[in-house]
């Protein structure tokens, strides 16, 4: 229906990437609807299938264009773009998402809380009626990239008297509001890559409200489902990720090789192959449309695997006692590779709680994929405001 | 090779079963429901384990012959298909000679240029003859140049054999007539004997070293299906088997220490079928061969074994008695953890082709 090597040329034609400035390239791509290919006209796409944006991110790769550096602007991309599509009127995805693609605006996720952490849905930040809007007050914790976002995807409570999957609902939040104050949230490893965000009485006006009043639930579902599709990973050579580090480690230490390490090595090896392989079989499920409950499989193996490795690596190390740098340091995104074995070793530790922790994922595992009997919910039918904290 | 060499490899490998291989699956799977379902299998392997009529029936369905070229009377298929039936046979733990003969004889007949060879492929795919490679079935290396006349220990289906293809005085012999001296075997779906032979044969010519070595390589990588089968089975039942037992007033299968424990297993199979695929496809591509076989060794024997143990102890008392079948699993797993190589050999053998020297 749509002939895309034609559109992606006649983008390239008007705009030559050796001499148009990124940004204004960005837009153009936008607005030529070669973004995302499967969101609407008029929104960044077509109205064509998914699978079309390969041909076109090859195209212009190979034009030598400038992409949106998708690793950094993550959130917007892979969880707040899919809901603001989904829930948002038409002037909000308008305003909201040809910034959030080109990069110009920065998304967070305003999710997780203290108290709310596993348990997303018993969350506390209250969001009051005001008028045409919503006051909104309340703690929110490890969200990434708040220090330089623009807007935030927010989940509230609004009903204390229901129960907890009842009462909340979803919205926009503006992080220049006075009421937002971000503070980073230091990590074992010395650094912050995180924030703890403080919401004192921020005003929100009805028209950033995603679903309807009570629905937080269902569209905070919507954001974690496309979460779980982006980690779904990308294609990685052998030895890439974590083991490539130990390997290397290895090669490089003769002097710190023992018979028991060697084992655990060759053992953690294989195990690292065999995950980058469940990997290629989950992408090429998901190229035949019909993607297997593998991708659960592969982040657990990657939480054990990446602390293994790191374990290792830190005791075959040159000198495993020191540390590389303790300071507080502010990165854009995680690097496993810019740093020492110990700062891997630490950081690995969080691969079992973000995203959710690997005993929850276990739940799911066994509830959905193997069909054994749920948890006990003691808490399904008692309001919010009642239940124990 | 350096890890710079890895960012080179070709095309990523074919990890996704076929529709030809889907249906393959199907018809296997609904003959061994019916023919080999576990009762079956337990009711038998106190005399002759052996079904010799589904194995006939196997063999006319072509499922015996898939890498055998189709003028010799095979199917012309591949490893790729034949590690599906391979899956399926470990899965119901039928005792029947497809590693020996459809496997580690077949392959090793390929490599030969002899014409005694040749009728002894189409005896295979007709399902004629069960022609076994006279080697213990623990073997991870084999000498090819001893003498054709004395024992070899612990051969896997010798009792069915018709012919047996014996590694010797630096080539590959037919032999007809052999003396099999069957022992008790920890495995009883695939019992093992000593056997003697007196030093007459017919010598095949072909690279008996090469016809030897691929041998072990197709064994090890169908090993690996036939592994995840087990696997695969000893899950299913013990979640099936959860979610019926109620103690306390509840289903056992709904206490998270065992949801945990089942979910870690259902993980390691994700992984290890992975590997499985990928040794049955690098054996149909000839890409990346050596390291393919020995990553799927060294996960496919630990995880089955794990699989089995797991599927003995949450049965509970049940699993612990003879009656019910999961102990068939359990020995089969530990023998299969022997067979080709143990996991230590075949991470031993990796070490060097992956660049990590101990």
């Amino acid at each position: 229906m749509t002939d895309i090597p034609d559109r992606v040329a006649a983008l390239l034609a008007d705009h030559d990437p050796a001499t148009t400035d990124r940004l204004d390239f960005l837009r153009a791509r936008f607005d030529a609807g070669l973004a995302w290919v499967h969101f609407p006209e008029g929104l960044g796409g077509l109205g064509a299938p998914r699978t079309d944006q390969q041909t076109v991110d090859a195209l212009l790769a190979a034009a030598g264009a400038p992409d949106n550096d998708p690793r950094r602007i993550g959130i917007g991309l892979g969880m707040a773009a899919p809901t603001i599509l989904a829930f948002g009127s038409d002037e909000l995805k308008k305003r909201l998402l040809r910034p959030l693609w080109t990069g110009e605006e920065v998304w967070c996720q305003l999710f997780s809380e203290p108290g709310a952490g596993s348990d997303l849905a018993a969350l506390g930040t209250r969001a009051r009626r005001d008028g045409d809007g919503w006051v909104v007050t309340g703690q929110k914790v490890w969200t990434s990239s708040a220090h330089t976002a623009r807007w935030a995807i927010l989940v509230t409570r609004t009903d204390p008297d229901v129960p907890k999957h009842s009462g909340m609902t979803y919205f926009v939040c503006d992080m220049t509001d006075p009421g937002v104050e971000v503070r980073p949230l230091r990590q074992i490893t010395g650094e912050a890559e995180f924030n703890e965000v403080f919401l004192t009485d921020v005003r929100i006006p009805d028209e950033h409200r995603l679903g309807d009043v009570g629905d937080g639930w269902r569209v905070a579902q919507t954001t974690l489902m496309n979460e779980r599709v982006a980690i779904g990973g990308r294609p990685m050579p052998r030895e890439g990720g974590m083991v490539g580090a130990v390997a290397d480690t290895w090669r490089a230490n003769p002097d710190r090789r023992t018979p028991e390490s060697h084992d655990r090595l060759l053992k953690l090896w294989v195990e690292s192959e065999a995950l980058r392989l469940a990997g290629i079989r989950l992408r090429q499920q998901l190229a035949h449309g019909s993607p297997g409950p593998e991708g659960s499989a592969m982040k657990l193996a990657f939480a054990r695997l990446a602390q293994e490795l790191s374990g290792l690596e830190v005791e075959i190390s040159d000198d495993g006692l020191r540390y590389d740098d303790w300071t507080l340091r502010r990165p854009d995104m995680v690097d496993f590779t810019g740093r020492d074995a110990g700062y891997r070793y630490l950081r690995a530790k969080g691969n079992s709680i973000e995203g959710g922790t690997s005993e929850i994922l276990r739940n799911i595992i066994a509830e959905r994929v193997l069909g054994l009997p749920s948890e006990p919910r003691v808490d399904k039918d008692v309001a919010w405001k009642d239940l124990p904290r | 090779m350096t890890p710079s060499t890895f960012r080179n490899m070709d095309l990523d490998p074919n990890l996704l079963s076929t529709d030809v291989e889907e249906s393959l699956r199907a018809g296997v799977r609904e003959l061994l429901a019916d023919k080999s379902d576990p009762a079956t299998v337990l009711s038998r392997v106190e005399g002759d384990p052996y079904d010799r009529d589904l194995w006939k029936t196997l063999a006319d369905l072509g499922a015996t012959s898939l890498p055998i070229p189709e003028d010799l009377g095979g199917q012309g298929a591949g490893w790729r298909e034949a590690a599906v039936v391979a899956e399926e046979l470990g899965r119901s733990v039928t005792p029947a000679p497809f590693l020996s003969s459809a496997v580690l004889a077949t392959a090793a007949l390929l490599e030969l240029d002899d014409d005694n060879a040749r009728a002894a492929l189409g005896r295979i795919a007709s399902g004629e003859s069960v022609i076994v490679l006279a080697v213990p079935l623990s073997a991870f290396t084999v000498a090819i140049d001893g003498p054709l006349a004395g024992t070899v220990r612990s051969v896997a289906d010798a009792g069915i054999a018709d012919q047996f293809l014996v590694p010797a005085d630096g080539a590959l012999y037919l032999v007809d007539a052999a003396e099999v001296a069957p022992v008790v075997s920890l495995d009883l779906t695939r019992p093992v004997a000593d056997v003697t032979f007196d030093g007459t044969g017919t010598r095949l010519s072909g690279d008996a070293r090469s016809a030897v070595d691929s041998a072990l390589r197709a064994g090890a990588a169908m090993l690996a299906a036939e592994q995840v089968g087990i696997a695969d089975w000893c899950l299913a039942t013990t979640v099936a088997y959860l979610k019926q037992r109620y103690q306390f007033g509840r289903q056992v299968g709904g206490f998270q220490a065992l949801k945990h424990r089942l979910a870690d297993l259902w993980q390691s199979i994700a992984l290890a079928r992975a590997t499985a695929l990928n040794a049955a496809d690098a054996l149909t591509t000839g890409q990346d061969v050596a390291v393919a076989v020995a990553v799927a060794q060294s996960l496919c024997s630990t995880v089955a074994v794990k699989a089995a143990e797991e599927a003995v102890q949450l049965h509970g008392g049940i699993g612990m008695t003879w009656e019910h079948p999961t102990h068939l699993f359990l020995k089969r797993a530990k023998a299969d953890e022997l067979a080709l190589g143990t996991p230590g050999r075949h991470r031993a053998a990796l070490a060097p082709l992956v660049n990590l020297p101990g």
